[in-house]
């Protein structure tokens, strides 16, 4: 065995190649598919038009969650073409023996969250599913991507894909956090100095005391975002904090099974001496709460500080002018004291149980502002069922919330969770691209804090100053 | 699925010229409902194209009559955000077949040609010159060679050459794609899969 320092992402990449094509991508094998009802439709189709069976149905796991409601889930639902896209995860997934969480199963919710969830994502393996924030899974040391529906059928037919190897980076974020910054900070933070495509073409790994200490929701929140700034994924090596959630999970192994897992998942880290394409270090202490004031999620900034101008920023000046009028903010205001209309926390982003006891612990003892309609929605029926055992279900209707059911919700507004044209809304979601919560809706990404934060006071507020 | 084989493309150009042009633009999510593969582009760039109540924004270049052609011509990091074919689709369906741009996101750039859209990455300053070119006569023609892995405006002759692997390069030539490859493959495949740890 060469001695020679490896990466995280080189042990775990290495491990997958089936065939290294000449001046072409390597043969990839999939250890875990999850699919959805948006994206799986026409690959199911494909394969039928193929004549092609599914390889090996039980490494693929089914979950409705893009196109659902996230009120009265025990009703039909309305949408006739949500129901049928529905129904065709449904009759796909029981034709071909593939496992199916569909609207109504207790294990149904956001696929990125009900994967770690249930134990299926366990440090090493390769994760593809047909959503860009696929990405989620790299929090357990995985390589977790998003693909196209060309590719759900290459995975269907073959287990595998064909992926050109990706550049390697490394980020490093060092130091300690202040209070009220969260994992979610830190990501926006990142993406705001690298930009909306500064990591396409790598693959990102996460190190340094900051994510170490974290916990893995908040490292699934990091590694979410990673396709924010263009890159395939991001990764972060487990250690006992990862082994301490899947532990127990209904499919993470038992027994010897588990000791013999446990030894290899020690063995997923960089070593000592390995080298990145390209390496960035950031200081935790420097940053403050984010909050984007653009349509990418690279246009993010401390929520003290003022807007930028055209000049300041590294980027096409009237893409930035654009991008401001559709906002209707301008350069050099401050994003402090603006007025809001809505605010949704929830989606594979901020949709775990420490984003909502993040949020309750501002809204606890306060109200809703009159101003803010808010839309709670909990990334799975595990998380609302921890909301109500845990209180916080108490604390939100007593601050005059309403909880929703599971779902992506307005996230990507595909559903009827769509933010009114013209409006802002503060999201704890992944995407301020124009119309991506609604035709004309207005986006400002941030932490459960800082929606919490707006949610109670009606407009941007610094969480800080209500934080005892 | 079955796409046209693509050599050498000759066509006038649409330009676009917008940074970060993300998927949702390309194709809201609200208009991912299908089942079916079948008429996505007629909500290519809808929110762009429509008004509220569906009626074209008269200075879209798409609803710009002047503008046509089977390239599209966007601006830095086209394609970036969801993972959705979706897009590839619409930009297919309505009747591209190529995409320039000086930088595409990896998602986008696979999906293009897995279903048979080419594209093409150039240089920032050869695409102002492109950009310069369709602004002095919309009718200029671009000729795109894969073979050859150059495009050349042919109003002036410049050219500048693009990078495409040799195997996806093969597909795009011969209207192959990954999934016939894999299928020759799959006794080495499932061999593999069964030793494989997960």
């Amino acid at each position: 065995m060469s001695s020679k320092p490896t990466t995280l992402f080189d042990k775990v990449w290495d491990a997958h190649v089936v065939r290294d094509i000449q001046d072409g991508p390597d043969v990839f094998l999939i250890d875990r598919h999850f699919i959805h009802e948006v994206t799986s439709p026409v690959a199911f189709l494909g394969l039928k038009n193929r004549n092609v069976s599914v390889m090996f149905p039980e490494r693929t796991f089914a979950t409705a969650d893009h196109n659902t409601p996230t009120i009265n889930q025990h009703l039909p639902v309305q949408d006739p073409l949500s129901a049928n896209q529905l129904k065709a995860l449904e009759e796909n997934t029981s034709k071909h023996g593939i496992s199916h969480w569909g609207l109504g199963n207790p294990k149904n919710g956001i696929v990125h969250v009900v994967g770690p969830e249930n134990g299926i994502t366990l440090p090493g393996m390769t994760i593809v599913c047909g959503d860009s924030h696929t990405s989620t899974h790299g929090a357990f040391g995985c390589i977790a991507f998003g693909i196209g529906t060309s590719e759900v059928e290459m995975v269907l037919a073959s287990q595998c894909i064909m992926q050109p190897k990706p550049k390697k980076m490394r980020i490093n974020v060092s130091g300690e956090m202040h209070k009220g910054v969260t994992a979610k900070d830190v990501v926006l933070y990142i993406i705001s100095k690298l930009t909306a495509a500064g990591a396409t073409g790598y693959f990102v790994e996460y190190a340094g005391s900051v994510f170490e200490s974290m916990s893995m929701e908040g490292r699934m929140t990091v590694c979410n975002m990673s396709i924010e700034m263009g890159a395939r994924g991001g990764m972060i090596a487990p250690d006992e904090t990862t082994f301490n959630y899947i532990k127990g999970r209904e499919k993470a192994p038992t027994g010897q099974a588990w000791d013999d897992a446990l030894a290899y998942w020690k063995t997923l880290k960089t070593d000592e001496g390995a080298t990145f394409d390209i390496e960035y270090h950031y200081d935790g202490a420097e940053i403050e709460p984010m909050i984007t004031y653009g349509t990418n999620p690279g246009m993010g900034m401390g929520i003290t500080e003022l807007i930028p101008s055209a000049e300041d920023i590294d980027a096409g000046k009237a893409s930035f002018a654009k991008s401001l009028q559709y906002m209707g903010f301008h350069e050099k205001e401050p994003m402090i004291g603006k007025q809001i209309d809505y605010v949704f926390i929830g989606s594979c982003t901020n949709g775990r149980i420490e984003d909502f006891r993040a949020f309750a612990s501002i809204v606890k003892g306060r109200k809703k502002a009159d101003n803010v309609t808010a839309w709670v929605v909990p990334g799975s029926h595990v998380v609302e069922a921890q909301i109500r055992e845990e209180g916080i279900y108490d604390i939100l209707i007593e601050a005059g919330f309403e909880l929703r059911q599971p779902g992506c919700s307005a996230c990507l507004a595909m559903n009827d969770d769509k933010i009114p044209a013209g409006k802002y809304a503060v999201s704890t979601s992944n995407r301020n691209f124009e119309g991506r919560q609604g035709p004309g809706a207005r986006t400002l990404l941030a932490s459960p804090l800082v929606a919490a934060a707006a949610a109670v006071t009606g407009k941007v507020t610094d969480p800080r100053t209500l934080i005892a | 699925m079955a796409y046209d084989k693509f050599t050498v493309l000759k066509s006038t150009a649409v330009p676009l010229p917008i940074e970060n042009v993300d998927t949702d633009q390309i194709i809201p999510a609200r208009f991912l409902k299908a089942t079916k593969r079948e008429g996505f582009g007629d909500n290519l760039f809808r929110d762009w194209r429509y008004n509220g109540d569906d009626t074209p924004k008269a200075d879209f270049v798409l609803n710009n009559s002047i503008y046509s052609g089977k390239i599209l011509v966007g601006g830095k990091n086209f394609g970036s955000g969801s993972s959705r074919e979706h897009a590839a689709w619409a930009i297919y369906d309505y009747g591209f077949r190529c995409v320039v741009s000086s930088f595409f996101a990896d998602i986008f750039k696979n999906n293009s040609m897995n279903i048979g859209i080419l594209p093409v990455q150039v240089s920032d300053a050869f695409l102002h010159k492109i950009f310069s070119a369709i602004e002095a006569n919309p009718n200029a023609e671009l000729e795109v060679n894969l073979p050859e892995q150059t495009i050349t405006i042919l109003a002036t002759g410049e050219s500048e050459s693009f990078d495409i692997n040799g195997y996806k390069k093969h597909n795009l030539v011969n209207g192959f794609d990954d999934i016939d490859y894999l299928q020759a493959m799959r006794e080495e495949i499932v061999a593999f899969a069964q030793k494989s740890r997960y």
